[in-house]
């Protein structure tokens, strides 16, 4: 099958889908395999597109115009390669974390949840194949409006109030600043199409350019730039699988994935390290970085510490774009991969603690290790991904971002990362500590007095052990990712190789 | 003499003869809305026709009577006149076929006939502006479509109908008188009131006061015809109170109508021989139309009933239209002509859904439509959509339209920033009311009294028409190489013509 | 022709401005339509002003006219008569409308009839 077919198909996939669950959304067993099934295929057809781009080809489909000029069109390069990779791959353990959690938590409405899903992962996958930045805005747009339904699933005054900042925020930055900024580079190069080495550089002015900069990096509002972030911890509102993929799989990745894109593709690196505007952004993601992190150490629930602790690291990767320089770049890039996994660990986990144990805040979480010991080691070995600490991936991609200040010679980001570095691990293991070292509190004792045993079906895994832990089809996508987290760390290469061949065009 | 021949004028006589018959069958039932819609259908057989012909050759140039041009009246169909009488024929029969229970239930039988008929006259009227090529014909179909209108607003089940309808009368007579003074003076530097001919003879003009003049009664009163800011009030009181079905009609055309006679005066009569007055006229209309479309989207978000909301969203929409025409640049009136096109299947969609809604619920306030996303799911989703639309996502329609504007917007400078942050800001504000809409439907629980009753869609027809025109919106918002065609071709020979 | 001598053009204006000073400012429905009324009698006289040549008879030919004889304009009179008819449509429909309201809320002044509605 020719690329340009995989490439078709890797988009009808989803959407063809959606339509099939929301049919067959009576039949709970036939809806979630088919949900799995389809994740499967899904993988399957973007890894099968990997090893052209990985040969230096450069997929390509144009469908029609829609504006004399403006094509809807889809071009594979390494960076979106990986994000395709990384959302595909990890929508699979999504899903299957999302029927056990769903199951588990009893919640209503499935087959809504599980079509928007279904559509979200269409879109994603728009954003990581388009071939220009108006094809980019149209699956952008898409996946904010997709994922709202999902943020407002519970359907409570809170999670109202949690969508529509969500949708606010997100459609306000888009459609007021990086809507602008595209008619405006449209109205001044003609084109809209990402190329290497951007395509500002011979037509706009470095003063227009900075100020384009600054509305596309603040319109950017998936990458939740300060002041733009508050949207991520009203998102929380959603059950966690819906945190899952807003946090690892698809929105924030497609916000920091189209900062990397525009950066390399729209303004081109040695362009973009002569605006003064990008060293503005650069201070503002730093300042994201370091204020998140201090506000996610005051967070005492588990959901919104993890929340804030995105905000931190993907600031990471738009400092690394504002660096502007191949060692920078490569870090973000790293980056998107390593905290995707590191991230939906944490997620997973946070919500196997919600269904077995019914707990939400990390006060509540000392001695779960003895009830819940596979959640927990999983957590730790997340909570060193996003760290940073070695053998775990993370390490990997704050190591290139670190080199790339050097290199801008910015040595104060450095800096910035070290703390940032020590400010993670002062949010980050505490829960975990507390969880192995610390005795459970008495209520907790008491209420499994009189409980008894032959619960129902939310008590998963190892009750036969003295266990409570979560039910299997959570157990088993988190440790996946855990694994995974693990085993980026020895097998980085061939991902630092395709990022890589974004500067040299072959691998 | 073959019949496809006499298109151009049977478009606009045909419900005009039909119109007296309809009077005559009061209480038959159903057959007098049959009848309507039968016309109506046809009359949009007939533009479709004409409009690919239009394409095809060109200009269509029909002289009534055999009496030649400059002494007798001719219509002149171009590439908007046709694209108009697509929009003015397909909305009536969409609102025709979509609004045949809303009328049921909000006007006795009694009068359903002679409303019908009333209907028709207002058809032919519209139809008329835009097939016609001269000025004082413009005014007599502008007063027959009005006269109509008056008597077809004032019909509303409910008394302020009346008082609605009035108002309307009021202004709507007013705007046409001065439009009559306008063409008077026209007349009396020009000599003739057929339009191209006048656009050659003001060449020969010395003294260009009277123009001048002329041009600003002109624009008053198709302004006041077409709600313009600060002219607006009557509009959103006329769309509450009016039978639903009139409202649909209306919100989709009829103003539109007076912005394309503007359109018409500003680009071949006035923009080409008065230069340096002529801009000023259109610096004069650029802060009209900034306070129109965010006042407009401003009093929408605050709107309880969803008619008066949606009147409100019709102005800022508008006001849209009219700073496409006032930029005084080919891309500028491009882009007011895809949007007529565009708003014209936005609105009409917006219309049906709330139609559907007002026969099932029995009415149109937000404060009675808690829940109603899931008793009637798909008749909402087609308003929810359509409000996307309306807000600019791309793939829609709406989206083009603003992408158009905002392209000619920044042709100006330092102005057009400014201008396109305005228009940006509004969207934003039409993002807030649709979700408001969103909110109550489907996330706000139903009132005491309303629980228990299952789901219940709008009626059938009225369910087709709204998903034939929500999935237009987003057929034209992918390929929109039709109005996209028909606006540059009416562009460029209205730019030419500038020369 | 003198500023004066053009008092035609100055009844026109006289007669616009208090046609639309009484469909802006009265209350009163029936007023507003004589206002309204008044309005367009000055457009009628703005026509009917342009198109008399000085010196020239009413534009109607009995059998062969003398060739050095001046007609007055017949255009705009036709015009007018066009315009009379129009405003004698609205006229109808107003006062009917007026009627129709008088029926309905038992006044036609503006302010009474905004109080019932804002009470109901």
């Amino acid at each position: 099958m020719s690329d340009s077919t995989l490439i078709l198909l890797a988009l009808a996939l989803p959407l063809v889908f959606s339509g099939v669950i929301a049919i067959t959304g009576a039949n709970r067993n036939l809806r979630d395999s088919l949900m799995v099934a389809s994740a499967v295929v899904l993988f399957m057809t973007v890894v099968s597109i990997l090893p052209s781009v990985a040969a230096g080809a450069r997929p390509s489909v144009e469908l029609f115009d829609i504006i004399p000029g403006l094509a809807l069109g889809f071009e594979i390069e390494p960076l979106g390669m990986i994000f395709a990779l990384v959302a595909s791959g990890l929508w699979v353990l999504t899903s299957l974390y999302g029927i056990g959690y769903m199951r588990g938590a009893h919640e209503k409405h499935q087959t809504r949840f599980f079509a928007c899903f279904s559509i979200a992962i269409f879109a994603a996958l728009g954003v990581a194949f388009a071939e220009n930045m108006f094809t980019l805005f149209i699956f952008y747009e898409v996946l904010s409006l997709s994922t709202y339904p999902l943020v407002a699933h519970k359907g409570t005054e809170e999670a109202k109030r949690g969508a529509r900042i969500y949708l606010g925020l997100l459609l306000g930055t888009s459609i007021g600043l990086m809507l602008p900024a595209m008619l405006v580079t449209w109205w001044l190069t003609g084109t809209l199409s990402f190329q290497p080495g951007g395509i500002l550089q011979d037509n706009v002015s470095r003063g227009v350019g900075a100020v384009l900069l600054i509305l596309y990096m603040f319109g950017i509002g998936k990458a939740a730039l300060m002041p733009f972030h508050r949207w991520l911890p009203s998102a929380m509102v959603a059950p966690t699988p819906v945190s899952a993929l807003l946090h690892a799989v698809a929105v924030v990745k497609a916000g920091v994935f189209t900062v990397l894109k525009v950066s390399v593709y729209l303004f081109g690196l040695d362009y973009l390290q002569s605006l003064w505007s990008a060293d503005f952004v650069m201070w503002v993601a730093a300042f994201t970085l370091l204020s998140a992190s201090i506000v996610a150490l005051q967070k005492t629930n588990l959901k919104a510490r993890l929340a804030y602790s995105t905000v931190s690291q993907l600031s990471y990767i738009v400092l690394g774009a504002m660096l502007a320089n191949q060692l920078s770049i490569t870090g973000g890039g790293l980056h998107i991969v390593m905290h995707a996994f590191g991230k939906i660990t944490l997620f997973f986990c946070a919500g196997a603690i919600y269904v077995a144990a019914h707990k939400t805040e990390i006060s509540q979480m000392d001695g779960l290790g003895r009830k819940m010991p596979i959640t927990m080691f999983a957590f730790l070995l997340g909570a060193l991904s996003v760290i940073g600490a070695p053998p775990l991936g993370g390490f990997w991609s704050k190591w290139h971002l670190m080199l790339g200040a050097v290199d801008a010679q910015q040595q104060i980001m450095i800096a910035v990362f070290l703390i940032s570095t020590l400010l993670n691990i002062a949010y980050l293991l505490p829960p975990v500590v507390r969880a192995f070292l610390l005795a459970p509190p008495k209520e907790d004792e008491e209420k499994e007095e009189e409980d008894g045993h032959g619960d129902h079906e939310s008590h998963g895994v190892g009750h036969r052990f003295g266990l409570a832990e979560a039910p299997l089809l959570c157990l088993i996508p988190l440790s996946l990712t855990a694994i995974g987290t693990l085993l980026l760390f020895f097998f980085v290469d061939p991902i630092l190789g395709l990022i890589q061949s974004i500067f040299t065009g072959v691998m | 003499m073959t019949l496809s021949e006499q298109f151009p004028i049977l478009v606009v006589i045909l419900p005009m003869f039909v119109a007296p018959l309809l009077a005559m069958l009061a209480s038959r039932g159903q057959l007098p809305w049959l009848i309507a819609t039968a016309t109506s259908a046809l009359t949009f057989a007939i533009a479709i026709t004409l409009t690919a012909e239009v394409l095809q050759s060109g200009t269509i140039e029909y002289i009534l009577g055999d009496w030649p041009v400059p002494f007798g009246i001719g219509l002149t169909i171009g590439p908007l006149s046709a694209m108009m009488l697509m929009i003015i024929s397909g909305a009536s029969t969409v609102a025709l076929v979509a609004g045949r229970e809303s009328m049921n239930a909000e006007v006795g039988s009694v009068h359903q006939s002679l409303l019908y008929s009333c209907w028709l006259l207002a058809l032919t009227g519209l139809l008329g502006i835009a097939a016609t090529g001269d000025a004082f014909n413009i005014f007599v179909f502008m007063e027959i479509s009005s006269l109509a209108s008056y008597v077809m607003v004032a019909n509303g089940p409910n008394r302020q109908a009346l008082t609605a309808s009035f108002k309307y009368l009021v202004t709507g007579t007013l705007g046409a008188t001065f439009y009559l003074v306008g063409v008077g003076y026209l007349y009396m530097m020009t000599g003739t009131l057929n339009i191209a001919d006048m656009a050659q003879r003001l060449g020969e003009v010395s003294d260009t006061l009277p123009i001048f003049i002329a041009a600003g009664f002109v624009m008053l009163g198709l302004a006041l015809k077409a709600a313009l800011f600060p002219m607006h009030a009557w509009m959103p009181n006329a769309y509450q109170f009016a039978p639903t079905p009139v409202a649909i009609f209306f919100a989709a055309c009829s103003t539109k109508v007076a912005l394309f006679v503007m359109l018409r005066f500003e680009y071949v009569l006035f923009l080409p021989n008065l230069g340096q007055q002529a801009t000023f006229l259109s610096s004069l209309l650029i802060p009209l139309c900034v306070g129109g479309f965010l006042v407009g989207s401003a009093v929408a978000i605050f709107e309880r009933d969803l008619k008066r909301m949606l009147g409100y969203s019709s102005v800022a929409q508008l006001a849209y239209i009219v700073l496409g025409i006032s930029l005084a640049s080919g891309a500028g009136v491009t882009a007011a002509m895809i949007h007529f096109f565009n708003h014209a299947l936005i609105k009409a969609a917006l219309f049906v859904a709330v139609a559907g809604m007002i026969i099932r619920f029995g009415s149109s306030s937000l404060d009675q439509l808690a829940g109603v996303g899931k008793r009637m799911p798909l008749t909402v989703l087609g308003f929810v959509l359509a409000g996307v639309s309306l807000i600019g996502v791309p793939l829609t329609a709406g989206f083009i339209s603003k992408w158009y504007l905002i392209q000619a917007v920044l042709n100006e400078g330092g102005l057009g920033i400014v201008l396109t942050a305005l228009i940006l800001v509004s969207s934003l504000m039409a993002v807030v009311y649709i979700w408001k809409v969103v909110e109550v439907a489907y996330f706000k629980e139903p009132a005491d009294g309303q629980e228990g009753t299952a789901r219940q869609e709008a009626p059938l027809p009225l369910l087709v028409v709204l998903w034939v025109l929500v999935a237009a919106n987003f057929w034209f918002g992918i390929d929109p190489s039709l109005p996209i065609g028909l606006a540059t071709q009416e562009a460029s020979s209205l730019m030419g013509g500038m020369q | 022709m003198t500023l004066l001598g053009l008092y035609n053009y100055w009844i026109y204006i006289l007669l616009l401005v208090v046609g639309l000073y009484a469909v802006l400012v009265k209350s009163n429905y029936v007023k507003r339509m004589i206002g309204l009324g008044i309005f367009q009698s000055a457009v009628f006289l703005l026509f009917i002003t342009m198109d008399k040549v000085e010196g020239g008879t009413g534009p109607i030919m009995r059998g062969i006219p003398d060739p050095d004889q001046l007609f007055s304009n017949p255009l705009p009179q036709v015009l007018i008569l066009t315009a009379i008819v129009v405003g004698i449509a609205v006229t109808a429909l107003g006062l009917a409308l007026a009627i129709r309201i008088r029926e309905e809320y038992g006044t036609i002044e503006e302010s009474e009839i905004r109080r019932q509605d804002h009470e109901s």
